[in-house]
């Protein structure tokens, strides 16, 4: 049943430009001078919105920082974005919609130090080891572990229990615990008075989630509801750490909010050991967004839309900046596909493959004008443009900053020369900057670096010799002279209700069920997520030989194998609504009857995009990943007897 | 836990053996059959680790062997990582992870075995039924030294069954096992040494060990009964006063220890009754557990209630399976008497008894060895400190006592502290149990009290058979010391052992007489702890090996260069070693050499 | 702001080789002595106190004690270079080096100058552990004739930090050793590859197989690599790296013990999964299939 290794990924050695629609080599110069032409050739027939600059979460702060830089003062649009769109763009929104700040609340070690754990919808053992690690060291430690996931995954394994609910009813789910805490009288009352907003509406919400009702919905048994209710709110300290689970959903940002009321309603936030952890799926993916590489935020999350804030960055950028949010991801493909954006930069990102639907995306991306591609492989998206970039490979051939999960701002150091005539990012970035009217130049990451501390209040005490010196700062860190808590929003403690500040909204929510439905013709639930040892659509992971590689699979439980008619191996066509694809069969417990599941892994054999559906939620933008229809049937029809 | 099986199955036997022990499976996630529930939830189970050995024995007690298949579905149930599993499976020898025939014969070939003739029976077998390894095995010391040489046959069934064959001769002729007073020659006879002077074996051979009538007739619960009067505190003074110290071989006051853990503010507290008799030669805590099981039990509630362990293990070699069975039969009838359980005797007091069963592997003698043993682990002993009064079971404060020490309680007791300490000497108070065994005339168990000579014990015992003289005596065991047929006066007491260089250890007195090969037993000694040793530790595991190649080429041709080599690495054995095991490991070569002379006068060789 | 401190360890002082040394309560013997030998001990386990080199003499105590693991008490009195402590340590690394081959054991060989020890004195008959070296996937390699049974690769793979339970002692005495369960190879075992055996390894018993392909070639050469730390390319959790760079190639990947993220542990896509970066670097093709 072993699938043929995909032929890995070769380093990208020397620009490409496209002639007669092939793509040649080209030497710097050409590929550069065509790449600013087209830019400068669709900014001015269609104005600088027409651009639209796809950020890489795989690359540094620094270059993030310039690349958004280069879209607000060489182009002048909002129009920058990045993969963040199709991971966790709704925590995000849904962190900085409650507390001001889009970060993860806590740091790794508080798991360690906590008393009960709930992972909603994380696979933390496969997707994000080395965290689970220090989740295991809290259990290890005595702390109670809850799983929360449709799938009986490797981290359901180590749970004092798991819940085990059906795909997209993860609002209905927090709905019964928070109504359980609140008739169980275990809500932090305190807390909710002083440091809340809409507790009654929102108990009002919820009154009709009884945990039987819930379970009718849900398909978790009432008693394993009241069990999480009773042990997260009377828990001295506990931590909801959340993943795709809860954010690939056509209303993920609502799931967000639905598991922040649970922390708001317990005061499980705000204190050591007590906090709420998203976790990040890319290197950088929290630095992009802190770089300001989103459309609605400048550098240090700051509020785009803010006079005073935008006076400061123009100031030192010389330029004025549009007053207005720019395109995010899905809405730049539309503008593709309308027209209305005919030109893209693309560093790093592979849309092609990544995204939902990914046919659509495809003939998206086929309508620009002029699609530059930087990267350091000519994956199947640069094989679509008309500039091809080589790039360095930013974690190991440049230097910088990456920020992860637990907003610690870390050094990225250059170990090997970039291959052929791969060039950093940045100098990249400034090639086309001189070449497009402005004299950029950075001596070196950690120029572009202070550069952003002077601009983001979050990033100011982090130099490079802190950053050294403390293997890495959590954010925020105003100042030179001392180190924050590495917990976010204490302020919701204090007993100065100015120090206090804003109360933190709960939100009234309505469930609302994926929107694939599951009917006669495509009846069985398709869920996605990762493995161990593979990452996205495998462009890194394909280069090395892992010897739990298996190539992509579908996998079922042991009741619809047989049901099926199914044996491990097999060869099986999985059909949606959107497309087909073919796939071996594996067997795995851990999902149940209508349940079954695929990754993202190999594309370029199995394309499980052309299944998934591109509903997003409409205020981040995020896919729904999670939860598609679809049917399986045998290539062969089964021999009678 | 995220473990990862490896998709063998169990036959319904093995299914049926672990069940039997553990239940029928909570949930199909732990080796069930699937139901709904299973597909939305799943609640970690109790903490079962400990049942590891346990379960390995439910399987190999029924099927003779541990195929992956059982291996497998036993981790399921206990959530145990089956790597894991499999290393301990491995450590113990009495467990086969190979397919084998139900029955097999383990023939002792160990010290007193070896000078009774064991060579010739395993020669004789060798013929019969073909090189050991399936049907028959070489074994360590099965603890029935007075009947050398000896051999047990286990088969494996439902229930399991066991032979004992002492001693044996070539053609294994069956016969039903002696009573266990055989084994104390002084209960046969009068005169000085004899039965009526007996205090720890005086019920041996007079009550039926299968009734708490016949034991409660004999002062049975006298003493816990006057426990509960004196409270613990009282119990722990009168232990005290009675000087009484560990009779497992370290010598360590009982009393301290008691004291110790009684004070410990962690709890639960735990008893654990080192019954993994396992030096070579010794048998003393079999013939009391065959004998007089009720003393034991009575014993171990006194221990508990004064140091204040709700829950007691008796940890019981895997060799000796009768007295298992009379242990079983005794726990199972002073719990239905009120003597174990909720309320023991209406005083409100709480306590029970477990036997956990070793299963091939002499360093869980060790004490917290025996920890790692009952936890389910590999039976490694562990650094200390910190000690087993603070950190034992469990990462509990235990107290740890050997059979022999604990049943020295109930004299103590029933006459008082100081009538205790009338007999033996001012450091060695109380008698002592002797196993006598080698070239004697009447080889078996003794009781004298502290003070009495190495002389006095052989005469006792008829000394060496007509014709023959004596050549040396073991004293303690393989991690004794040798004497010389010059030093017959040294008392028999710790203090006395001890200036004469030499110990009691676990009280074997291991004769030999002139027609003895010292070299092959020094061989057998070496390849013993080189056996035994459990490997953790580079003195011990690579020493062992080490000092018995020095000793193969010594026995061919003595050179000086090996005599300094086996002196070094005795010496980093003892100074660098984490447990007895390997600190005492070169003890006795060291007495051969020293005080035998073997391999540096001529007479040796 | 409430973060938790630990409360101020109160000191003790002890004296070694009679100069006085004053440490935190709770410390080792081994936090006193930092020059002592050690094999089995690692920075981020408990201490096992298997090997016995560290070994130093504490007044009153009846054997030698393991500077690793024993805690410093109020006027402890140690020595570590006594005539018993110096015979203790020459004869282990005597007994190492007769069974086990030491050769990629950093340390190992100044050790045994140091303390004139002659592990081949046991003759050419002393049994060793010597065995065919397990290859048995691409990424990692098993050569026990090698392992000096330290227990670390057990411990890092068990409850201590990964989990995975992959590995275990099995047998006993001499014959102990390092198995999966049922000695299954790697690929048909626990193990996920997370190579956090290969990082605490003392003795290059465990090795990248880029570090073993090369020293079979005669190609390895420590001196000429650089280590450069900077940060994981995959997912969001931020692993510091250790890259290990020879002639622009990067030939083994470990992690800061220290690191607050890591604390020495990695994934299998952050210590194995570098190879995209160098596929096609060179003419040189690194990827076998």
């Amino acid at each position: 049943m072993k699938q043929k290794r995909a032929e890995p990924y070769d380093r990208l050695t020397h620009p490409l430009v496209r002639d007669d629609g092939v793509l040649r080599r080209a030497t710097w110069e050409e590929a550069l001078d065509r790449a600013a032409e087209g830019f400068r050739r669709n900014i001015e027939a269609h104005g600088p919105n027409a651009f639209a600059m796809l950020s890489c979460a795989r690359s540094t702060n620094e270059m993030n920082y310039v690349a958004q830089k280069f879209t607000r003062v060489v182009v002048g649009t909002n129009n920058v974005d990045s993969c963040n769109r199709t991971c966790h763009a709704p925590s995000v929104a849904g962190l900085s919609a409650v507390f001001g700040s889009g970060g993860g609340t806590s740091s790794y070690q508080e798991v360690e130090d906590t008393d009960v754990i709930v992972m909603w919808g994380s696979a933390a053992r496969n997707a994000h080891p080395i965290f689970f690690q220090h989740v295991l060291k809290g259990i290890r430690k005595g702390a109670k572990m809850f799983a929360v996931d449709p799938r009986r995954t490797g981290t359901a394994q180590w749970a004092d229990l798991w819940l085990g609910l059906n795909v997209g009813t993860d609002i209905p789910l927090a709905h019964a615990v928070a109504r359980e805490i609140i008739h169980a009288g275990l809500h932090n009352t305190a807390f909710i008075e002083r440091a809340t907003s809409g507790f009654e509406e929102f108990a009002r919400s919820v009154e009709p989630w009884t945990p039987e009702v819930a379970e009718q919905v849900t398909g978790v048994p009432a008693e394993a509801i009241r069990r999480l209710a009773h042990a997260y709110a009377t828990a001295d300290r506990a931590q909801l750490c959340w993943t795709l689970g809860i954010t690939e959903h056509h209303n993920a940002t609502d799931n967000v909010r639905a598991l922040i009321n649970l922390a708001l309603l317990t005061g499980h936030v705000g204190r050591y050991g007590s906090g709420l952890s998203p976790l990040r799926g890319q290197n950088n993916v929290q630095g992009g967004g802190d770089m300001g590489a989103i459309p609605n935020r400048l550098p240090g999350f700051q509020d785009l839309l803010d006079p005073e804030v935008r006076a400061r960055f123009e100031q030192v950028w010389s330029n004025t900046i549009q007053p207005r949010h720019g395109l995010n991801l899905t809405e730049m493909l539309e503008a593709m596909g309308e027209g209305e954006v005919t030109t893209c930069y693309l560093i790093g990102e592979n849309p092609v493959q990544s995204e939902a639907d990914s046919l659509s995306c495809i003939k998206r991306l086929g309508m620009l004008d002029h699609l530059v591609v930087q990267d350091i492989f000519l994956t199947k998206t640069a094989q679509m443009a008309d500039v091809v970039l080589p790039a360095s490979a930013a974690w190991c051939e440049a230097d910088g900053t990456f920020t992860n999960s637990e907003r610690r701002v870390q050094r990225v150091r250059k170990a090997l020369t970039p291959p052929g005539e791969a060039r950093d990012d940045i100098e990249i970035l400034c090639d086309l900057a001189r070449r497009l009217g402005h004299d950029w130049h950075y001596d070196g990451a950690e120029e572009v670096w202070d550069e952003l501390r002077r601009l983001s209040p979050a990033h100011t005490g982090m130099s490079y010799s802190r950053l050294e010196e403390h293997q890495g700062i959590q954010w925020p860190c105003p100042s030179e002279d001392s180190i924050e808590p590495p917990y976010l929003h204490g302020r919701l403690w204090a007993t100065d209700p100015v120090a206090r500040g804003t109360p933190a909204p709960f939100a009234v929510l309505e469930h609302s069920p994926p929107v694939d439905v599951l009917d006669e013709e495509f009846p069985l639930r398709l869920t996605t997520g990762r493995r161990l040892d593979s990452y996205n659509t495998g462009v890194q992971s394909s280069g090395f030989a892992s010897p739990l590689r298996r190539g992509e699979t579908v996998e079922l439980c042991p009741e619809d194998a047989r049901r099926l008619g199914l044996t491990a191996g097999e060869e099986v066509r999985i059909s949606s609504r959107r497309g087909t694809v073919v796939a071996p069969v594996f067997i795995d417990p851990a999902l149940r009857p209508g349940l079954v599941f695929m990754t993202m892994h190999f594309p370029d054999e199995v394309d499980t995009n052309s299944l998934t559906i591109e509903a997003t939620c409409p205020i981040a933008g995020t896919a729904e990943f999670k939860a598609a229809a679809v049917r399986i049937d045998k290539l062969v029809p089964a021999k009678a007897g | 836990m995220d473990l990862r099986f490896r998709d063998t199955e169990p036959t319904d036997e093995e299914r049926a053996a672990i069940d039997a022990l553990l239940g029928p499976p909570a949930s199909g996630w732990v080796g069930g059959a699937r139901t709904d529930d299973d597909l939305r939830f799943a609640a970690a189970g109790e903490q079962e680790r400990d049942l590891l050995l346990p379960a390995l024995h439910a399987v190999n007690d029924r099927i003779g062997w541990i195929s992956e298949g059982a291996l497998d579905y036993i981790c399921r149930r206990l959530t145990v990582p089956p790597a894991d599993a499999y290393g301990v499976a491995t450590f113990y020898s009495m467990f086969s992870l190979k397919p084998r025939p139900s029955r097999v014969l383990h023939v002792c070939t160990d010290l007193v075995c070896e000078a009774r003739g064991a060579a010739g029976l395993c020669a004789s077998l060798e013929e019969r039924l073909g090189p050991p390894g399936l049907s028959w095995q070489r074994s360590p010391c099965l603890g029935l030294c007075e009947r050398a040489p000896a051999a047990l046959a286990l088969e494996a069934g439902d229930p399991p069954a066991h032979a004992v064959y002492g001693p044996a001769d070539a053609a294994l002729t069956e016969f039903a096992e002696p009573p266990v007073e055989a084994a104390v020659p002084q209960s046969l006879h009068s005169g000085p040494g004899a039965g009526d002077e007996l205090v720890l074996l005086r019920r041996v051979g007079v009550v039926d060990p299968g009734s708490l009538d016949d034991y409660r007739s004999t002062d049975g619960y006298a003493a816990l009964r006057r426990a509960f009067t004196l409270g613990p505190a009282g119990i722990i003074r009168e232990v005290l006063d009675a000087g009484l110290v560990g009779r497992g071989g370290a010598a360590f006051p009982t009393g301290r220890k008691w004291e110790a853990t009684a004070r410990q503010p962690d709890h639960p507290h735990y008893l654990v009754c080192n019954a993994d008799e396992s030096e070579p030669g010794t048998f003393k805590d079999r013939v009391i557990m065959e004998g007089d099981p009720f003393a034991l039990i009575e014993a171990m509630t006194i221990a508990a209630y004064a140091t204040g362990c709700r829950k007691g293990y008796i940890y019981l070699r895997g060799e000796y399976p009768r007295a298992f069975h009379r242990l079983t039969g005794a726990i199972a009838a002073a719990r239905a008497r009120g003597l174990l359980g909720d309320d023991v005797m209406g005083q409100g007091f709480a306590f029970d008894i477990e036997i956990r069963r070793g299963a091939g592997a002499y360093i869980c003698g060790e004490e917290t060895a025996i920890f790692n043993s009952i936890e389910g682990q590999r039976g490694e002993p562990r650094s200390k400190p910190p000690f087993p009064v603070e950190k034992g079971l469990f990462g509990k404060p235990t107290v740890v006592n050997n059979v022999e020490t604990l049943v020295n309680v109930l004299p103590i007791l029933l006459s008082g502290a100081s009538a205790y300490a009338a007999t033996g000497t001012e450091g060695s108070t109380g008698t002592k149990l002797f196993c006598l065994s080698g070239n004697v005339r009447r080889p078996g168990l003794y009781e004298l009290p502290f003070g009495a000579t190495l002389r006095d014990l052989l005469d006792l015992a008829g000394g060496v058979p007509e014709g023959r003289s004596l050549r040396a005596v073991l004293l303690g065991g393989a991690a004794g010391a040798f004497v010389r047929p010059d030093e017959l006066d040294i008392p028999l007491t710790f203090e006395g052992t001890r200036a004469a260089g030499t110990t009691l250890g676990s009280g074997v007195v291991l004769v030999l007489d002139d027609g003895a090969d010292l070299v092959k037993i020094l061989l057998r000694i070496a390849e013993f702890f080189r056996d035994e040793s459990c490997g953790q530790c580079v003195p011990c595991r690579v020493g062992t090996v080490r000092q018995e190649e020095a000793l193969h080429r010594l026995a061919i041709k003595p050179q000086a260069g090996d005599l300094t080599l086996l002196r070094e690495v005795g010496q980093v054995m003892r100074d660098a070693s984490i447990c007895g095991l390997g600190q005492t490991a070169w003890n006795a070569v060291e007495s051969a050499i020293d005080r035998l002379g073997v391999f540096t006068s001529e007479e040796a060789s | 702001m409430s973060v938790p401190l630990p409360p101020p360890r109160r000191l003790v002082e002890i004296t070694v080789d009679g100069e006085p040394v004053r440490l935190p309560e709770g410390s080792t013997i081994l936090d006193a002595c930092q020059d002592t030998p050690t094999l089995c001990y690692g920075d981020t386990l408990t201490p096992k106190n298997a090997c016995r080199v560290c070994v130093v003499e504490v007044e009153g105590s009846r054997t030698l004690v393991p500077a690793c693991s024993r805690r410093a008490e109020e006027g402890m009195k140690v020595s570590t270079d006594s005539e018993r402590v110096r015979h203790s340590r020459k004869l282990v690394l005597e007994l190492l080096g007769s069974s086990v081959d030491l050769s990629t054991t950093p340390g190992a060989a100044e050790w045994i100058a140091e303390y004139d020890a002659d592990p081949q004195r046991f003759g050419q008959e002393a049994a060793t552990v010597e065995q065919p070296v397990k290859v048995d996937n691409d990424l990692y390699v098993r050569d026990y004739g090698k392992c000096i049974m330290c227990y670390k690769c057990v411990d890092a793979c068990g409850d201590q930090w990964q989990n995975s339970f992959a590995i275990t002692v099995a047998g006993r005495g001499f014959d102990s050793h390092i198995s999966t369960e049922h000695d299954a190879p790697l690929t048909d075992s626990a193990c996920v590859y997370c190579g956090n055996c290969v990082e605490v390894c003392p003795t290059g018993a465990l090795s990248f197989k880029t570090e073993f392909d090369m020293r079979a070639a005669g190609t390895w050469h420590e001196e000429e690599q650089t280590q450069t730390t900077t940060i994981c390319a995959y997912c969001g959790v931020g692993c510091n790296l250790t890259l290990h760079v020879q002639d622009n190639e990067i030939v083994k990947v470990t992690s800061p013990h220290d690191n607050p993220v890591t604390h020495g542990n990695l994934c299998i896509k952050g210590r194995f999964g570098f190879q995209h970066v160098q596929n096609g670097r060179s003419a040189k093709q690194t990827q076998k299939d």
